[in-house]
């Protein structure tokens, strides 16, 4: 099964790349390069580090903002789910967050916060958060209730309760959420540098758009779009090693 | 209220060992009445059901014996004691088993005691041994989803049995699996009632059932929640567990419930 897996998942690769190299090929504009420029690029920007560089621009919004944005977002979110009140107060921010035409806002962080990194982890977090607050909340509040008087019959105390039972209960919804919001957060990130300064990958991508060198924009963005795949792949590791069993469906389904 | 007392009058032993007692009970959920000023009284070391049609609250009344449900007045006295919510002296089998499904049937087993804080190797011990006497040896580590109905059923008895509680509650706990396993379980449960010094509550709308595994079968009427008859067989329980459904009694009894059920059933 996973030999078979994996090999469907190299047969989409193959189909989408060999896709990119026809295209690039006909070619369908002359601002598309293909693959195997675009992949020549970025092997050259690897071997002279511009690359790496770049990712230590970027990565540095990007981390900090995630990282801000799953603490706050799952401890909002529990706490959301946990306490009707609180619902009140903060979901509507939250929805509010999410349908916010984002681009629109950017001068309004830049007016307020400057041009620095403090503006790119706002507009990191404003991408990233409201979805992990969000999918931590209703996963909260969609513990099975039986589940809850399960462990109260048993005694267990308040603490156990969240810890032994919800927090685990919610785990699949709160990781998907987790893996909504890094993705958003990947696109936040990029957004910053395009729309703010251009430093790093962004910097790569609006300097090589500028100068007509195609292959590498493309080698950029493709290699963001690797980075954000393989950190996905990563964190749904990290989630079937913390809570073994969820991947294996539910009991009282 | 009359119509309990005189059920009690008539078949409450006045000699009798008494577990669990419920006085008075009322609950409303708004303003629907769920139970109100219920009474009944559970012999130690019984089985007692409760019987009714669905709306009669007798899953309300089980809950409120556990704890998890505060009625809105009366009390429930343990051992002599009144509670005011969930204790170490009762423990709960639930209808839809309610298993923890990123948890192995060992974890789930010991999960009572590791609530408790019992440590770690003592209390899978503990489970390994219940584990065994429901019949699930070798499935330790298997998840609850690898299990079918019938065997999830027996790890959330097994849970209940481990943490030594001496009043065992069950929420229609075979309504969810299949009928050849559902009669193997009322068999064991027959056998746990004979071996196991405990208590057992036992809620049901299988009047079958009811009237196979019971010492004593409280029939719950509802709008409003009373308990309208209480039946205690007394020939057939001797007889062993294979000859019961041909017994005249069972049969009988069977007959009597079903005849003062049929108009509460739309």
């Amino acid at each position: 099964m996973i030999h078979r897996s994996l090999l469907l998942k190299i047969l989409s690769a193959a189909v989408v790349f060999g896709a990119w190299e026809i295209a690039g090929r006909i070619p369908v504009s002359y601002a598309f390069p293909t693959f195997l420029e675009s992949m020549d690029s970025l092997l050259r920007m690897t071997l002279d580090g511009s690359i790496f560089h770049a990712y230590a621009e970027t990565l540095k919004p990007l981390i900090v903002g995630v990282a801000i944005s799953t603490v706050l977002g799952i401890g909002l979110g529990l706490w959301i789910g946990l306490s009707e009140k609180f619902e009140w107060l903060f979901s509507p921010i939250f929805i509010v967050m999410q349908a916010a035409p984002l681009a629109a806002l950017i001068p309004l962080l830049v007016m307020a916060y400057g041009i620095g990194l403090t503006s790119k982890v706002f507009v990191v977090c404003i991408m990233a958060m409201p979805v992990i607050v969000l999918n931590t909340s209703s996963a909260v509040r969609n513990t099975p209730e039986s589940l809850k008087e399960m462990g109260r019959s048993f005694l267990a105390k308040d603490r156990d309760v969240l810890l032994k039972i919800i927090i685990p209960a919610a785990s699949p919804v709160i990781f998907s959420g987790l893996r909504l919001g890094v993705s958003a957060g990947f696109i936040g990130a990029i957004l910053s540098e395009l729309k703010i300064t251009p430093t790093g990958v962004g910097d790569i991508i609006s300097y090589s758009r500028s100068i007509a060198d195609y292959p590498s924009m493309y080698a950029a963005i493709f290699s963001i779009i690797l980075l954000a795949v393989l950190f996905l792949n990563l964190l749904e590791k990290i989630e079937n090693i913390l809570f073994e069993g969820n991947d294996r469906g539910y009991v009282t389904d | 209220m009359s119509q309990t007392r005189q059920a009690f009058d008539d078949a409450q032993p006045s000699d009798q060992d008494i577990a669990v007692s419920v006085r008075g009970v009322s609950k409303n959920y708004g303003a629907v009445e769920a139970l109100k000023n219920m009474s009944l009284e559970f012999p130690r070391g019984q089985l007692t059901s409760l019987l009714g049609p669905s709306g009669c609250g007798k899953t309300t009344l089980l809950k409120i014996i556990a704890g998890l449900l505060k009625p809105d007045s009366g009390e429930i006295i343990v051992n002599g004691k009144a509670v005011s919510g969930p204790g170490p002296n009762r423990a709960f089998v639930f209808q839809d088993f309610a298993l923890l499904p990123w948890a192995s049937v060992l974890r789930n087993v010991a999960f009572g005691l590791e609530l408790r804080g019992v440590p770690r190797s003592e209390r899978e011990a503990k489970a390994e041994k219940y584990i065994r006497d429901v019949g699930l040896a070798g499935f330790e580590r298997a998840f609850p989803h690898e299990l079918s109905g019938g065997m999830r059923q027996r790890v959330g008895l097994a849970r209940a049995l481990s943490v030594d509680s001496k009043v065992l509650l069950l929420d229609e706990p075979f309504s969810a699996v299949d009928e050849q396993t559902r009669r193997k379980f009322q068999e064991d449960l027959l056998a746990l009632v004979e071996n196991e010094n405990k208590t057992f509550i036992f809620v049901t709308h299988s009047i079958e059932e009811a009237v196979y595994v019971s010492d004593q079968i409280a029939i719950l009427l509802p709008r409003p929640s009373r308990v309208s008859e209480i039946i205690r067989p007394t020939s057939f329980r001797t007889k062993g567990v294979g000859n019961i459904r041909r017994d005249p009694e069972y049969l009988d009894i069977v007959d009597e419930i079903w005849a003062s059920l049929r108009n509460y059933v739309e």
